[in-house]
């Protein structure tokens, strides 16, 4: 730090921006608020974390009476584990506005803690909400409505190459001049078509008016289900706006033993990355195990909707303090 | 051999790319919320100039490249070389022609330049922003025109030309924005 100089203390976003963000807030608690879905509060901290083997949780611990050894405590990478166990306990449609927090995040569209709101809609498919998410973003962003397209479509229209039986070998020809070394040398799959879909296919869509990409493959599915007619994709899609990713939302998965095969699966993944792996969230299995209703569920990132609202470009034009001035 | 984490990314690292010298300009990070990162990187490459895109998977390491800039006075050409001289220590270098490029017309016998040295060698030579020059071409001024209207093309004494105002006059020394070839103003 220099020491001539005072910290800089001020805000990075302006006043403006922050009345927008409050606006924001409170025209997306009135959407549901005339819908009945109820706004609920879940734990920033928990026991357990993601196994997801793209995000790195931070990580806690409690100090308290009769605690011993320490117990450590992930923050939230997403509300969804909590979320899905007020669903299993009959809560019904709910939604929340929440932090979330990812480690080794940062850049133009990432600070490393961020906006989230997280909604489930039981007997809702993934059709029912993107129609739901649309008539959000008219009312926010004022756009007449948004497109939708498959992944597969998507990857036939902008690299001609269809993503769900291409080889390794033929994803790598059709990489662009910026990403040929890294294409020829990446052997896994999904790596790829996440390497093309982010560098050649998102920069290019929804740039007149939102976009839902839909049937991601099979093996990216996450949490969600497995489309009932082609079990080659799942019933997950992707919100894109004018190169920005917006919400990703499921038809979420029931079955509590294909869930703990996926955590299973990437905990076998991390342990061979050398990565930690977090204790899989048992609670959050118990629960599927109970039941949870029939519904679909999405979260979308206010920071970066509000940076649509306002045409800015970096995410700390709409945060009050991002993390390096935390 | 260093290495740099894509983590550690940022404008004006130097980093070695097809074993050439290169400079980061701008650096992205790119992160699907469920998918591998990578940070998209646009570079300059140091000797041929070129600017290109890059993406590499976030968390790879890249090899660093040892380039310096260093201040360094220049002395004189001896038809070869162009050499400069470290003011304080007097140590030499000679830069040659692929360094100096385009910039012989701004080379000042003592003015400082920035020298980009690969490996301890000048691959560019960048002349102070601004250089005073003699104008030792030029058409004659028309009498009394003071504001400068128009202008004329005026050779300088190291072989530059550049648009100055019409009241300009051989002999005269000028003051030019090497940056942009412009005149900016008489020396008195």
């Amino acid at each position: 730090m220099n020491t001539l100089l005072p910290p800089n203390w001020r805000p990075t976003a302006s006043r403006e921006a922050l009345i927008a963000r409050a606006n924001m807030l409170t025209t997306i608690r009135q959407f549901f608020a005339e819908r009945e879905v109820l706004e609920v509060d879940t734990p920033a901290m928990s026991q357990a974390s993601v196994t997801d083997i793209h995000l790195q949780p931070f990580v806690t611990h409690l100090v308290a009476p009769g605690q011993t050894p320490e117990l450590p405590l992930f923050l939230s990478t997403s509300p969804e584990f909590h979320m899905k166990r007020l669903l299993c306990a009959d809560v019904g449609a709910i939604y929340q506005l929440s932090k979330a927090f990812r480690n080794e995040e940062l850049g133009r569209f990432h600070n490393s803690e961020f906006t989230m709101l997280e909604w489930y809609r039981p007997d809702f498919d993934h059709r029912d909400l993107m129609a739901e998410i649309s008539q959000l973003m008219q009312l926010v962003l004022a756009c007449d409505g948004c497109d939708s397209m498959s992944y597969q479509q998507a990857f036939i229209d902008y690299l001609g190459i269809d993503p769900l039986t291409a080889s390794v070998a033929e994803l790598q020809q059709v990489a662009p001049a910026s990403c040929q070394e890294l294409a020829a040398r990446e052997t896994n799959k999904d790596t790829l078509l996440q390497l093309l879909f982010s560098i050649v296919i998102e920069p290019q869509i929804g740039q007149l008016r939102p976009i839902f990409v839909f049937g991601f493959p099979a093996s990216q599915a996450a949490l969600a289900q497995l489309n009932d007619d082609d079990p080659r994709i799942a019933d997950r899609f992707e919100l894109y706006f004018k190169g920005i990713e917006l919400a990703n939302g499921f038809r979420e998965l029931q079955d509590g033993s294909e869930q703990r095969r996926r955590f299973e699966q990437d905990c076998a993944w991390r342990a061979a990355q050398g990565l930690p792996i977090p204790p899989i969230d048992d609670r959050f299995l118990a629960a599927l195990d109970a039941g949870l209703p029939a519904c679909a569920g999405v979260a979308l990132g206010i920071d970066r909707l509000l940076m649509l609202k306002l045409g800015v470009s970096d995410i700390s034009e709409v945060i009050a303090f991002p993390v390096d001035r935390a | 051999m260093a290495t740099f984490s894509t983590n550690e990314f940022r404008s004006g690292m130097k980093l070695m790319l097809d074993g050439e010298p290169c400079s980061i300009i701008e650096n992205e990070f790119v992160k699907p919320g469920k998918g591998q990162a990578f940070n998209r990187v646009k570079i300059r490459k140091l000797i041929s100039g070129k600017v290109l895109e890059k993406t590499f998977k976030s968390g790879e390491t890249v090899e660093a490249a040892d380039v310096m800039d260093v201040e360094l006075a220049y002395l004189y050409n001896d038809g070869e070389f162009w050499h400069f001289m470290n003011n304080d220590t007097f140590e030499q270098l000679a830069a040659d022609e692929k360094a100096i490029g385009d910039n012989e017309k701004w080379l000042v016998e003592q003015d400082v330049c920035t020298l980009t040295l690969w490996n301890g060698s000048p691959i560019s030579v960048t002349p102070p922003n601004f250089v005073e020059l003699e104008v030792t071409e030029t058409d004659p001024g028309l009498k009394g025109d003071t504001a400068g209207t128009g202008g004329k093309p005026a050779t300088l004494s190291t072989g530059a030309v550049v648009r100055v105002p019409l009241f300009i006059q051989i002999g005269e020394v000028i003051k030019v924005d090497t940056r942009s070839a412009e005149y900016v103003s008489r020396v008195k």
